[in-house]
Protein backbone atom coordinates (compact mmCIF):
# COMPACT_ATOMS: atom_id res chain seq x y z
CA UNK A 1 0.00 0.00 0.00
CA UNK A 2 2.96 2.00 0.99
CA UNK A 3 4.29 1.72 -3.09
CA UNK A 4 1.02 2.52 -4.33
CA UNK A 5 0.83 6.17 -2.14
CA UNK A 6 4.48 6.91 -2.94
CA UNK A 7 3.36 6.58 -6.74
CA UNK A 8 0.47 8.38 -6.18
CA UNK A 9 2.36 11.09 -4.54
CA UNK A 10 4.89 11.31 -7.61
CA UNK A 11 1.92 11.83 -9.74
CA UNK A 12 0.06 14.68 -8.02
CA UNK A 13 3.54 16.15 -7.85
CA UNK A 14 3.86 16.02 -11.44
CA UNK A 15 1.13 17.15 -12.28
CA UNK A 16 0.98 20.54 -9.97
CA UNK A 17 4.40 20.89 -11.61
CA UNK A 18 2.87 20.65 -15.24
CA UNK A 19 1.83 24.20 -15.75
CA UNK A 20 5.59 25.86 -15.05
CA UNK A 21 6.90 23.77 -17.66
CA UNK A 22 4.04 23.15 -20.23
CA UNK A 23 2.99 25.62 -23.47
CA UNK A 24 -0.85 26.45 -23.86
CA UNK A 25 -1.58 23.33 -25.98
CA UNK A 26 -0.26 20.89 -23.46
CA UNK A 27 -1.73 22.49 -20.67
CA UNK A 28 -5.26 22.58 -22.61
CA UNK A 29 -4.76 19.13 -23.17
CA UNK A 30 -4.01 18.28 -20.15
CA UNK A 31 -6.74 20.13 -18.65
CA UNK A 32 -9.45 18.32 -21.02
CA UNK A 33 -7.78 14.86 -19.33
CA UNK A 34 -8.35 15.80 -15.88
CA UNK A 35 -11.79 16.88 -17.08
CA UNK A 36 -12.76 13.51 -18.60
CA UNK A 37 -10.71 11.67 -15.33
CA UNK A 38 -13.14 13.83 -13.18
CA UNK A 39 -16.44 12.78 -15.07
CA UNK A 40 -15.28 9.18 -15.60
CA UNK A 41 -14.98 8.94 -11.76
CA UNK A 42 -18.62 10.28 -11.57
CA UNK A 43 -19.82 8.31 -14.11
CA UNK A 44 -17.70 5.18 -12.86
CA UNK A 45 -19.77 5.33 -8.81
CA UNK A 46 -22.55 4.60 -10.65
CA UNK A 47 -21.58 1.53 -13.11
CA UNK A 48 -18.45 0.41 -11.74
CA UNK A 49 -19.66 0.38 -8.60
CA UNK A 50 -22.81 -0.17 -8.51
CA UNK A 51 -23.27 -1.63 -11.58
CA UNK A 52 -26.29 0.72 -13.02
CA UNK A 53 -25.54 1.70 -16.65
CA UNK A 54 -25.90 4.98 -17.51
CA UNK A 55 -25.51 6.20 -21.59
CA UNK A 56 -27.08 9.54 -20.79
CA UNK A 57 -24.25 11.46 -18.53
CA UNK A 58 -25.01 14.10 -20.31
CA UNK A 59 -27.62 15.56 -19.24
CA UNK A 60 -26.01 15.87 -15.83
CA UNK A 61 -22.81 17.91 -17.41
CA UNK A 62 -25.60 19.57 -19.68
CA UNK A 63 -27.89 20.82 -16.78
CA UNK A 64 -25.20 21.68 -14.49
CA UNK A 65 -23.58 23.86 -17.17
CA UNK A 66 -26.30 25.55 -17.94
CA UNK A 67 -27.72 26.16 -14.37
CA UNK A 68 -24.07 27.79 -13.90
CA UNK A 69 -24.06 29.77 -17.20
CA UNK A 70 -27.37 30.71 -16.25
CA UNK A 71 -27.09 32.10 -12.97
CA UNK A 72 -23.76 34.07 -14.07
CA UNK A 73 -25.21 35.22 -17.51
CA UNK A 74 -28.34 36.83 -15.93
CA UNK A 75 -27.55 37.77 -12.25
CA UNK A 76 -23.57 37.82 -12.83
CA UNK A 77 -23.47 34.92 -10.09
CA UNK A 78 -20.22 33.34 -9.82
CA UNK A 79 -19.66 29.62 -10.26
CA UNK A 80 -19.56 28.91 -7.30
CA UNK A 81 -22.91 30.19 -6.51
CA UNK A 82 -24.09 28.30 -9.61
CA UNK A 83 -22.64 25.02 -8.58
CA UNK A 84 -25.11 24.50 -5.90
CA UNK A 85 -28.24 24.95 -7.95
CA UNK A 86 -26.48 22.81 -10.60
CA UNK A 87 -25.86 20.23 -7.74
CA UNK A 88 -29.49 20.54 -6.42
CA UNK A 89 -30.51 20.19 -10.20
CA UNK A 90 -28.84 17.38 -11.18
CA UNK A 91 -29.46 15.60 -7.88
CA UNK A 92 -33.53 16.01 -8.60
CA UNK A 93 -33.20 15.04 -11.74
CA UNK A 94 -31.24 11.44 -11.13
CA UNK A 95 -33.43 10.63 -8.13
CA UNK A 96 -36.01 10.81 -10.70
CA UNK A 97 -34.83 9.00 -13.28
CA UNK A 98 -33.75 6.11 -10.30
CA UNK A 99 -37.14 6.36 -8.94
CA UNK A 100 -38.92 5.55 -12.06
CA UNK A 101 -36.39 2.34 -13.16
CA UNK A 102 -36.05 1.08 -9.26
CA UNK A 103 -39.10 1.44 -8.50
CA UNK A 104 -40.55 -0.04 -11.28
CA UNK A 105 -38.11 -2.74 -11.88
CA UNK A 106 -36.50 -1.61 -15.30
CA UNK A 107 -32.76 -2.38 -15.41
CA UNK A 108 -29.91 -3.48 -16.87
CA UNK A 109 -30.19 -2.01 -20.83
CA UNK A 110 -33.28 -0.62 -20.44
CA UNK A 111 -32.23 1.42 -17.40
CA UNK A 112 -29.55 2.42 -20.46
CA UNK A 113 -32.29 3.17 -22.33
CA UNK A 114 -34.22 5.41 -20.26
CA UNK A 115 -31.34 7.68 -19.47
CA UNK A 116 -30.62 8.30 -22.75
CA UNK A 117 -34.55 9.18 -23.43
CA UNK A 118 -33.88 11.86 -20.69
CA UNK A 119 -30.91 13.16 -22.19
CA UNK A 120 -32.33 13.27 -25.03
CA UNK A 121 -35.60 15.08 -24.30
CA UNK A 122 -33.98 17.66 -22.13
CA UNK A 123 -31.81 17.98 -25.04
CA UNK A 124 -35.01 19.10 -27.01
CA UNK A 125 -36.65 20.94 -24.35
CA UNK A 126 -33.58 23.06 -24.33
CA UNK A 127 -33.85 24.13 -27.81
CA UNK A 128 -36.75 25.77 -26.39
CA UNK A 129 -35.78 27.65 -23.39
CA UNK A 130 -35.06 30.99 -25.17
CA UNK A 131 -33.99 32.50 -21.81
CA UNK A 132 -30.62 30.31 -21.71
CA UNK A 133 -30.28 30.96 -25.82
CA UNK A 134 -32.24 28.25 -27.16
CA UNK A 135 -30.20 26.43 -30.17
CA UNK A 136 -28.60 29.50 -30.70
CA UNK A 137 -25.98 29.27 -27.64
CA UNK A 138 -25.63 30.80 -24.54
CA UNK A 139 -22.17 32.89 -24.92
CA UNK A 140 -20.71 33.99 -21.23
CA UNK A 141 -18.20 36.90 -21.44
CA UNK A 142 -14.50 35.66 -21.55
CA UNK A 143 -12.56 37.85 -19.79
CA UNK A 144 -9.26 38.10 -17.52
CA UNK A 145 -7.44 35.74 -19.78
CA UNK A 146 -4.36 36.23 -17.65
CA UNK A 147 -5.17 36.96 -13.64
CA UNK A 148 -6.64 34.40 -11.80
CA UNK A 149 -9.93 35.69 -10.92
CA UNK A 150 -10.87 31.74 -8.30
CA UNK A 151 -14.24 33.51 -6.79
CA UNK A 152 -16.23 34.11 -10.77
CA UNK A 153 -13.72 31.09 -12.19
CA UNK A 154 -12.58 33.59 -14.84
CA UNK A 155 -8.85 33.66 -15.54
CA UNK A 156 -5.40 32.27 -17.29
CA UNK A 157 -5.40 28.52 -18.30
CA UNK A 158 -3.32 27.54 -15.74
CA UNK A 159 -6.03 28.72 -13.30
CA UNK A 160 -8.50 25.91 -14.68
CA UNK A 161 -6.22 23.34 -14.94
CA UNK A 162 -5.21 23.98 -11.00
CA UNK A 163 -9.12 24.04 -10.23
CA UNK A 164 -9.54 20.79 -12.77
CA UNK A 165 -6.65 19.16 -10.53
CA UNK A 166 -7.94 20.11 -7.47
CA UNK A 167 -11.34 18.74 -8.36
CA UNK A 168 -10.15 15.43 -9.65
CA UNK A 169 -8.03 14.71 -6.74
CA UNK A 170 -11.38 15.37 -4.58
CA UNK A 171 -13.44 13.06 -6.37
CA UNK A 172 -10.54 10.17 -6.66
CA UNK A 173 -10.55 10.75 -2.61
CA UNK A 174 -14.31 10.44 -2.37
CA UNK A 175 -14.37 7.19 -4.74
CA UNK A 176 -11.49 6.31 -2.01
CA UNK A 177 -13.78 6.55 0.88
CA UNK A 178 -16.96 5.50 -0.47
CA UNK A 179 -15.21 2.18 -1.66
CA UNK A 180 -14.05 1.40 1.64
CA UNK A 181 -17.20 2.69 3.31
CA UNK A 182 -20.24 0.12 3.89
CA UNK A 183 -21.91 2.34 0.55
CA UNK A 184 -18.56 0.55 -1.26
CA UNK A 185 -19.43 -2.96 -0.16
CA UNK A 186 -23.22 -2.91 -1.09
CA UNK A 187 -22.69 -1.20 -4.17
CA UNK A 188 -20.55 -4.06 -5.51
CA UNK A 189 -22.87 -6.71 -3.71
CA UNK A 190 -25.52 -4.98 -6.36
CA UNK A 191 -23.75 -5.17 -9.33
CA UNK A 192 -22.16 -8.61 -8.83
CA UNK A 193 -25.82 -10.34 -7.68
CA UNK A 194 -28.94 -7.87 -6.98
CA UNK A 195 -30.86 -10.82 -5.30
CA UNK A 196 -28.27 -12.24 -3.48
CA UNK A 197 -27.80 -8.65 -1.97
CA UNK A 198 -31.18 -8.28 -1.22
CA UNK A 199 -31.23 -11.73 0.67
CA UNK A 200 -28.29 -10.09 2.98
CA UNK A 201 -30.41 -7.32 4.00
CA UNK A 202 -29.79 -4.63 1.96
CA UNK A 203 -32.15 -1.91 0.71
CA UNK A 204 -31.24 -2.39 -2.41
CA UNK A 205 -33.47 0.50 -4.06
CA UNK A 206 -32.23 2.88 -1.35
CA UNK A 207 -28.37 2.21 -2.32
CA UNK A 208 -29.17 2.36 -5.92
CA UNK A 209 -30.48 5.66 -5.59
CA UNK A 210 -27.46 6.83 -3.53
CA UNK A 211 -25.31 5.56 -6.13
CA UNK A 212 -27.14 7.32 -9.14
CA UNK A 213 -27.43 10.63 -6.55
CA UNK A 214 -23.92 10.94 -5.95
CA UNK A 215 -22.86 10.46 -9.46
CA UNK A 216 -25.36 13.02 -10.75
CA UNK A 217 -23.93 15.62 -8.28
CA UNK A 218 -20.48 14.59 -9.11
CA UNK A 219 -21.00 15.29 -13.15
CA UNK A 220 -23.29 18.41 -12.48
CA UNK A 221 -19.86 19.53 -11.23
CA UNK A 222 -17.86 18.55 -13.97
CA UNK A 223 -20.68 20.54 -16.36
CA UNK A 224 -20.16 23.35 -14.24
CA UNK A 225 -16.59 23.86 -14.98
CA UNK A 226 -17.19 23.08 -18.80
CA UNK A 227 -19.50 25.95 -18.73
CA UNK A 228 -16.67 28.20 -17.33
CA UNK A 229 -14.55 26.72 -19.25
CA UNK A 230 -15.30 26.81 -22.54
CA UNK A 231 -18.05 30.02 -22.47
CA UNK A 232 -20.36 28.41 -24.82
CA UNK A 233 -23.20 25.86 -24.57
CA UNK A 234 -25.27 24.74 -27.15
CA UNK A 235 -28.04 22.27 -26.26
CA UNK A 236 -27.22 20.18 -29.55
CA UNK A 237 -23.87 19.82 -28.29
CA UNK A 238 -23.49 19.51 -24.96
CA UNK A 239 -26.09 16.86 -24.19
CA UNK A 240 -25.59 14.96 -27.67
CA UNK A 241 -25.65 10.91 -27.02
CA UNK A 242 -21.66 10.91 -27.88
CA UNK A 243 -20.56 13.32 -25.01
CA UNK A 244 -22.12 10.69 -22.90
CA UNK A 245 -20.22 8.03 -24.50
CA UNK A 246 -16.52 10.14 -24.35
CA UNK A 247 -17.39 9.65 -20.63
CA UNK A 248 -17.68 6.23 -20.56
CA UNK A 249 -15.01 5.58 -22.64
CA UNK A 250 -12.22 6.58 -20.05
CA UNK A 251 -13.89 4.00 -17.23
CA UNK A 252 -13.95 1.37 -19.79
CA UNK A 253 -10.92 1.54 -21.01
CA UNK A 254 -8.81 2.36 -17.77
CA UNK A 255 -10.65 -0.08 -16.07
CA UNK A 256 -14.38 -0.55 -15.07
CA UNK A 257 -15.19 0.00 -10.99
CA UNK A 258 -11.49 0.85 -10.17
CA UNK A 259 -10.11 3.65 -8.49
CA UNK A 260 -7.69 4.99 -10.78
CA UNK A 261 -9.04 3.39 -14.16
CA UNK A 262 -11.11 6.59 -15.15
CA UNK A 263 -8.34 8.42 -14.87
CA UNK A 264 -5.80 6.45 -16.82
CA UNK A 265 -8.41 5.95 -19.52
CA UNK A 266 -9.14 9.89 -19.69
CA UNK A 267 -5.31 10.23 -20.33
CA UNK A 268 -4.60 7.16 -22.70
CA UNK A 269 -7.94 7.95 -24.90
CA UNK A 270 -7.58 11.65 -25.04
CA UNK A 271 -2.95 11.88 -25.44
CA UNK A 272 -3.15 9.32 -28.50
CA UNK A 273 -6.70 10.70 -30.26
CA UNK A 274 -5.03 14.16 -29.88
CA UNK A 275 -1.79 12.43 -31.08
CA UNK A 276 -3.02 10.85 -33.95
CA UNK A 277 -5.17 14.30 -35.26
CA UNK A 278 -2.34 16.09 -34.68
CA UNK A 279 0.06 13.61 -36.24
CA UNK A 280 -2.65 13.40 -39.47
CA UNK A 281 -2.65 17.08 -39.57
CA UNK A 282 0.95 17.87 -39.71
CA UNK A 283 1.17 14.95 -42.33
CA UNK A 284 -1.42 17.45 -44.55
CA UNK A 285 -4.37 14.59 -44.20
CA UNK A 286 -7.57 16.02 -42.45
CA UNK A 287 -9.98 13.15 -41.59
CA UNK A 288 -13.58 14.41 -40.22
CA UNK A 289 -14.14 11.52 -37.29
CA UNK A 290 -10.90 10.61 -36.96
CA UNK A 291 -11.34 10.55 -33.35
CA UNK A 292 -14.35 8.40 -32.84
CA UNK A 293 -12.72 6.09 -35.19
CA UNK A 294 -9.73 5.66 -33.30
CA UNK A 295 -12.17 5.97 -29.63
CA UNK A 296 -13.68 2.39 -31.63
CA UNK A 297 -10.18 0.65 -32.42
CA UNK A 298 -8.99 1.77 -28.94
CA UNK A 299 -12.46 0.03 -27.35
CA UNK A 300 -12.08 -3.06 -29.48
CA UNK A 301 -8.29 -3.96 -28.67
CA UNK A 302 -9.32 -3.60 -24.95
CA UNK A 303 -12.01 -5.33 -24.94
CA UNK A 304 -10.28 -8.30 -26.68
CA UNK A 305 -7.05 -8.33 -24.79
CA UNK A 306 -7.59 -6.70 -21.32
CA UNK A 307 -11.48 -7.17 -20.89
CA UNK A 308 -10.93 -5.42 -17.36
CA UNK A 309 -9.16 -2.47 -18.70
CA UNK A 310 -5.80 -1.26 -18.36
CA UNK A 311 -5.27 -0.53 -15.24
CA UNK A 312 -5.80 -4.06 -13.32
CA UNK A 313 -3.29 -5.41 -15.57
CA UNK A 314 -0.45 -1.97 -15.22
CA UNK A 315 -1.51 -2.46 -11.45
CA UNK A 316 0.04 -5.77 -10.95
CA UNK A 317 2.87 -5.01 -13.24
CA UNK A 318 3.51 -2.01 -10.68
CA UNK A 319 2.91 -4.09 -7.39
CA UNK A 320 0.14 -1.94 -6.14
CA UNK A 321 -3.41 -2.71 -5.41
CA UNK A 322 -6.60 -1.54 -7.31
CA UNK B 1 -39.81 -24.92 23.06
CA UNK B 2 -41.68 -22.09 21.51
CA UNK B 3 -41.92 -21.46 18.11
CA UNK B 4 -39.90 -19.21 16.26
CA UNK B 5 -41.42 -19.95 12.42
CA UNK B 6 -44.93 -20.52 11.77
CA UNK B 7 -46.36 -20.90 8.31
CA UNK B 8 -49.93 -21.50 7.86
CA UNK B 9 -51.53 -22.37 5.26
CA UNK B 10 -49.70 -20.50 2.50
CA UNK B 11 -50.56 -21.13 -0.70
CA UNK B 12 -48.42 -19.86 -4.24
CA UNK B 13 -49.46 -20.32 -8.18
CA UNK B 14 -47.05 -19.51 -11.05
CA UNK B 15 -49.47 -18.93 -13.80
CA UNK B 16 -52.22 -21.09 -12.70
CA UNK B 17 -49.69 -23.84 -11.84
CA UNK B 18 -49.90 -24.56 -7.65
CA UNK B 19 -46.60 -24.58 -6.31
CA UNK B 20 -47.25 -25.06 -3.31
CA UNK B 21 -50.86 -25.96 -1.87
CA UNK B 22 -52.19 -25.06 1.66
CA UNK B 23 -49.20 -26.44 3.22
CA UNK B 24 -48.41 -25.61 7.34
CA UNK B 25 -45.65 -26.45 9.33
CA UNK B 26 -44.14 -25.11 12.37
CA UNK B 27 -40.28 -24.73 13.52
CA UNK B 28 -39.22 -24.17 17.19
CA UNK B 29 -36.79 -22.42 18.82
CA UNK B 30 -33.08 -24.14 18.87
CA UNK B 31 -34.55 -26.74 16.47
CA UNK B 32 -33.03 -28.54 13.15
CA UNK B 33 -35.90 -29.36 11.08
CA UNK B 34 -35.97 -30.78 7.16
CA UNK B 35 -38.06 -30.20 4.41
CA UNK B 36 -37.55 -33.33 1.81
CA UNK B 37 -39.85 -33.87 -1.13
CA UNK B 38 -39.15 -35.28 -5.05
CA UNK B 39 -38.11 -32.62 -7.31
CA UNK B 40 -40.58 -30.10 -8.14
CA UNK B 41 -42.73 -30.49 -4.57
CA UNK B 42 -42.84 -26.98 -4.17
CA UNK B 43 -40.13 -26.98 -1.75
CA UNK B 44 -37.53 -23.87 -2.76
CA UNK B 45 -40.84 -22.09 -3.55
CA UNK B 46 -41.32 -22.16 0.10
CA UNK B 47 -38.43 -21.11 0.61
CA UNK B 48 -38.56 -17.93 -1.58
CA UNK B 49 -42.19 -17.40 0.32
CA UNK B 50 -40.64 -17.54 3.82
CA UNK B 51 -37.47 -14.96 2.21
CA UNK B 52 -39.69 -12.81 1.04
CA UNK B 53 -38.75 -13.45 -2.68
CA UNK B 54 -42.54 -13.68 -3.21
CA UNK B 55 -45.90 -12.55 -1.31
CA UNK B 56 -48.04 -15.67 -0.41
CA UNK B 57 -51.15 -15.94 -2.35
CA UNK B 58 -52.82 -17.20 0.66
CA UNK B 59 -51.61 -17.74 4.39
CA UNK B 60 -49.66 -16.56 6.71
CA UNK B 61 -46.09 -16.50 8.22
CA UNK B 62 -45.39 -15.37 11.77
CA UNK B 63 -41.88 -15.36 12.41
CA UNK B 64 -40.90 -14.37 16.09
CA UNK B 65 -43.85 -13.49 17.11
CA UNK B 66 -44.27 -11.26 14.23
CA UNK B 67 -46.15 -11.51 10.72
CA UNK B 68 -43.33 -10.94 7.64
CA UNK B 69 -45.23 -12.74 4.90
CA UNK B 70 -45.29 -9.83 2.12
CA UNK B 71 -42.17 -8.29 3.55
CA UNK B 72 -39.52 -7.53 1.14
CA UNK B 73 -36.53 -10.31 0.96
CA UNK B 74 -34.23 -7.46 2.62
CA UNK B 75 -36.55 -6.91 5.40
CA UNK B 76 -37.04 -10.48 5.91
CA UNK B 77 -33.52 -10.80 6.32
CA UNK B 78 -33.45 -7.61 9.13
CA UNK B 79 -35.94 -9.76 11.19
CA UNK B 80 -33.74 -12.08 11.64
CA UNK B 81 -33.66 -15.03 8.56
CA UNK B 82 -30.81 -16.12 7.13
CA UNK B 83 -31.02 -17.87 3.84
CA UNK B 84 -28.43 -19.65 1.46
CA UNK B 85 -29.91 -20.21 -2.60
CA UNK B 86 -29.60 -23.69 -4.42
CA UNK B 87 -28.21 -22.46 -7.37
CA UNK B 88 -24.94 -20.63 -5.45
CA UNK B 89 -24.95 -16.91 -6.23
CA UNK B 90 -21.54 -15.46 -5.18
CA UNK B 91 -20.69 -12.18 -5.69
CA UNK B 92 -18.24 -12.86 -8.01
CA UNK B 93 -15.83 -10.56 -8.41
CA UNK B 94 -15.18 -9.66 -4.81
CA UNK B 95 -13.14 -12.32 -2.59
CA UNK B 96 -14.32 -14.69 -0.39
CA UNK B 97 -13.92 -12.63 2.49
CA UNK B 98 -15.80 -8.92 1.14
CA UNK B 99 -18.47 -11.71 0.03
CA UNK B 100 -18.75 -12.39 3.73
CA UNK B 101 -18.19 -8.95 4.99
CA UNK B 102 -21.56 -7.64 3.17
CA UNK B 103 -23.50 -10.05 5.00
CA UNK B 104 -21.70 -9.07 8.18
CA UNK B 105 -22.39 -5.05 7.52
CA UNK B 106 -26.16 -5.84 8.06
CA UNK B 107 -25.53 -5.95 11.68
CA UNK B 108 -22.28 -4.45 12.40
CA UNK B 109 -21.90 -1.21 13.87
CA UNK B 110 -18.84 -0.53 11.34
CA UNK B 111 -16.71 -1.54 8.29
CA UNK B 112 -13.76 -2.62 10.78
CA UNK B 113 -15.78 -4.50 13.09
CA UNK B 114 -17.92 -6.91 10.06
CA UNK B 115 -14.34 -7.28 8.65
CA UNK B 116 -13.34 -9.09 12.52
CA UNK B 117 -16.79 -10.61 12.35
CA UNK B 118 -16.18 -12.27 8.81
CA UNK B 119 -13.41 -13.37 9.32
CA UNK B 120 -14.46 -15.61 12.56
CA UNK B 121 -17.31 -16.92 9.98
CA UNK B 122 -15.05 -18.07 7.24
CA UNK B 123 -12.58 -19.39 9.76
CA UNK B 124 -15.42 -21.88 11.25
CA UNK B 125 -16.53 -22.93 7.50
CA UNK B 126 -13.02 -23.87 6.52
CA UNK B 127 -12.48 -21.13 3.91
CA UNK B 128 -10.20 -19.98 6.05
CA UNK B 129 -6.70 -20.45 3.22
CA UNK B 130 -8.74 -18.88 0.36
CA UNK B 131 -10.47 -15.81 2.08
CA UNK B 132 -8.45 -13.63 -0.46
CA UNK B 133 -9.33 -15.50 -3.75
CA UNK B 134 -12.00 -13.99 -5.82
CA UNK B 135 -14.94 -15.83 -5.04
CA UNK B 136 -15.26 -16.83 -9.05
CA UNK B 137 -12.08 -19.27 -8.69
CA UNK B 138 -14.02 -21.32 -5.98
CA UNK B 139 -15.10 -25.20 -6.47
CA UNK B 140 -18.75 -26.06 -5.73
CA UNK B 141 -18.61 -27.08 -2.16
CA UNK B 142 -16.48 -23.94 -1.82
CA UNK B 143 -19.24 -22.01 -3.27
CA UNK B 144 -21.65 -24.17 -1.24
CA UNK B 145 -19.91 -22.87 2.05
CA UNK B 146 -19.54 -19.30 1.23
CA UNK B 147 -23.06 -19.38 0.64
CA UNK B 148 -23.53 -20.88 4.19
CA UNK B 149 -21.02 -18.07 5.47
CA UNK B 150 -22.50 -15.01 4.03
CA UNK B 151 -25.90 -15.84 5.60
CA UNK B 152 -24.24 -16.86 9.18
CA UNK B 153 -22.71 -13.23 8.68
CA UNK B 154 -25.99 -11.81 9.25
CA UNK B 155 -26.35 -13.27 12.53
CA UNK B 156 -29.61 -15.06 11.83
CA UNK B 157 -32.08 -16.62 14.47
CA UNK B 158 -33.43 -18.88 11.81
CA UNK B 159 -31.02 -20.16 8.99
CA UNK B 160 -32.57 -21.13 5.73
CA UNK B 161 -30.41 -24.26 3.96
CA UNK B 162 -31.65 -24.69 0.01
CA UNK B 163 -29.79 -27.99 -0.58
CA UNK B 164 -26.00 -27.49 0.45
CA UNK B 165 -25.10 -30.40 0.32
CA UNK B 166 -25.97 -31.59 -2.80
CA UNK B 167 -22.58 -31.73 -4.73
CA UNK B 168 -20.32 -32.79 -1.85
CA UNK B 169 -18.47 -35.47 -1.51
CA UNK B 170 -19.93 -38.32 1.52
CA UNK B 171 -16.64 -36.52 3.83
CA UNK B 172 -17.69 -33.48 2.41
CA UNK B 173 -21.11 -33.47 3.62
CA UNK B 174 -20.16 -35.28 7.13
CA UNK B 175 -17.74 -31.71 7.33
CA UNK B 176 -21.10 -29.77 6.50
CA UNK B 177 -22.91 -31.61 9.21
CA UNK B 178 -20.77 -31.39 11.92
CA UNK B 179 -20.73 -27.83 11.25
CA UNK B 180 -24.12 -27.09 11.53
CA UNK B 181 -24.70 -29.01 14.46
CA UNK B 182 -21.55 -27.21 16.53
CA UNK B 183 -23.52 -23.86 15.39
CA UNK B 184 -26.89 -25.38 16.42
CA UNK B 185 -25.39 -26.75 19.52
CA UNK B 186 -22.99 -23.79 20.49
CA UNK B 187 -25.33 -20.63 19.15
CA UNK B 188 -28.73 -22.20 19.20
CA UNK B 189 -29.25 -21.45 15.92
CA UNK B 190 -32.60 -22.51 14.40
CA UNK B 191 -31.92 -24.38 11.04
CA UNK B 192 -34.60 -25.03 8.32
CA UNK B 193 -33.31 -27.05 5.58
CA UNK B 194 -34.14 -28.65 2.96
CA UNK B 195 -31.97 -31.41 1.48
CA UNK B 196 -32.06 -34.44 -0.74
CA UNK B 197 -28.96 -36.01 0.44
CA UNK B 198 -30.67 -38.44 3.14
CA UNK B 199 -27.25 -38.93 4.43
CA UNK B 200 -27.55 -35.22 6.36
CA UNK B 201 -30.95 -35.06 6.46
CA UNK B 202 -31.08 -38.33 9.14
CA UNK B 203 -27.67 -37.18 10.78
CA UNK B 204 -29.04 -33.44 11.09
CA UNK B 205 -33.02 -33.24 11.56
CA UNK B 206 -34.68 -34.29 14.57
CA UNK B 207 -38.29 -33.41 12.67
CA UNK B 208 -38.67 -33.96 8.67
CA UNK B 209 -41.56 -32.15 6.79
CA UNK B 210 -42.50 -34.23 3.41
CA UNK B 211 -43.97 -31.99 0.67
CA UNK B 212 -45.47 -33.73 -2.37
CA UNK B 213 -47.15 -31.56 -5.31
CA UNK B 214 -46.84 -28.55 -3.29
CA UNK B 215 -48.44 -30.36 -0.12
CA UNK B 216 -47.41 -31.63 3.10
CA UNK B 217 -47.98 -35.07 2.60
CA UNK B 218 -46.50 -36.07 6.10
CA UNK B 219 -44.45 -35.34 9.11
CA UNK B 220 -42.32 -36.78 12.01
CA UNK B 221 -39.06 -37.86 12.90
CA UNK B 222 -36.52 -39.26 10.09
CA UNK B 223 -36.71 -42.74 11.01
CA UNK B 224 -40.68 -42.29 10.93
CA UNK B 225 -41.26 -40.89 7.38
CA UNK B 226 -38.89 -42.85 5.84
CA UNK B 227 -41.19 -45.76 6.57
CA UNK B 228 -44.44 -43.97 5.92
CA UNK B 229 -46.35 -45.41 2.94
CA UNK B 230 -46.93 -41.68 1.25
CA UNK B 231 -43.62 -41.04 1.51
CA UNK B 232 -42.18 -44.06 -0.35
CA UNK B 233 -45.23 -43.58 -2.97
CA UNK B 234 -44.42 -39.93 -4.16
CA UNK B 235 -40.31 -41.31 -4.37
CA UNK B 236 -40.83 -44.86 -5.55
CA UNK B 237 -43.95 -44.76 -7.21
CA UNK B 238 -47.01 -47.51 -6.69
CA UNK B 239 -46.48 -50.38 -5.23
CA UNK B 240 -46.25 -53.12 -8.58
CA UNK B 241 -47.82 -55.92 -8.70
CA UNK B 242 -44.62 -58.57 -9.35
Amino acid sequence: MNRAHALLALLVACLAALPLVANSYVLSVATLILFFAFAGQAWNVMMGFAGQLSLGHSLYVGVGAYAAAGLYFHYGLGAWAGIWLAIALCVLLGAAIGFLAFRFGISGVYFALLTIAFAEFTRIGFDHIDWLGGPGGLFIKVEHRVGWDLVNLRGAPAMFYYVMLALTAAAFALCAGLLRSRAGYYWQAIRENEEAAQALGINTFRWKMLAVVISAAMTAVAGVFFAFYYNNLFPEQIFHISRSIEIILGPIIGGLGTLFGPILGAAVLTVLADGITELLAALGWEFPGVKQVFYGIVLLAVIMFLPHGIWPALARKLGVGR
Amino acid sequence: MSTLLEVRGISKSFRGLRAVTDASFEVPQGTIRALIGPNGAGKTTCFNVIAGVFAPDAGAITFDGRPIHGLRPDQVCRAGIGRTFQIVKPFAGLSVIENVIVGALKRAPSVPAAKKHAAEIVEKLGLGAKRDLPASSLTLPDRKRLEVARALATRPKLLLLDEVMAGLRPTECDQMVEIFREINRADGLTILLIEHVMRAVMALAQHVIVLNHGEVIARGTPAEVVRDAAVLECYLGEEAEV
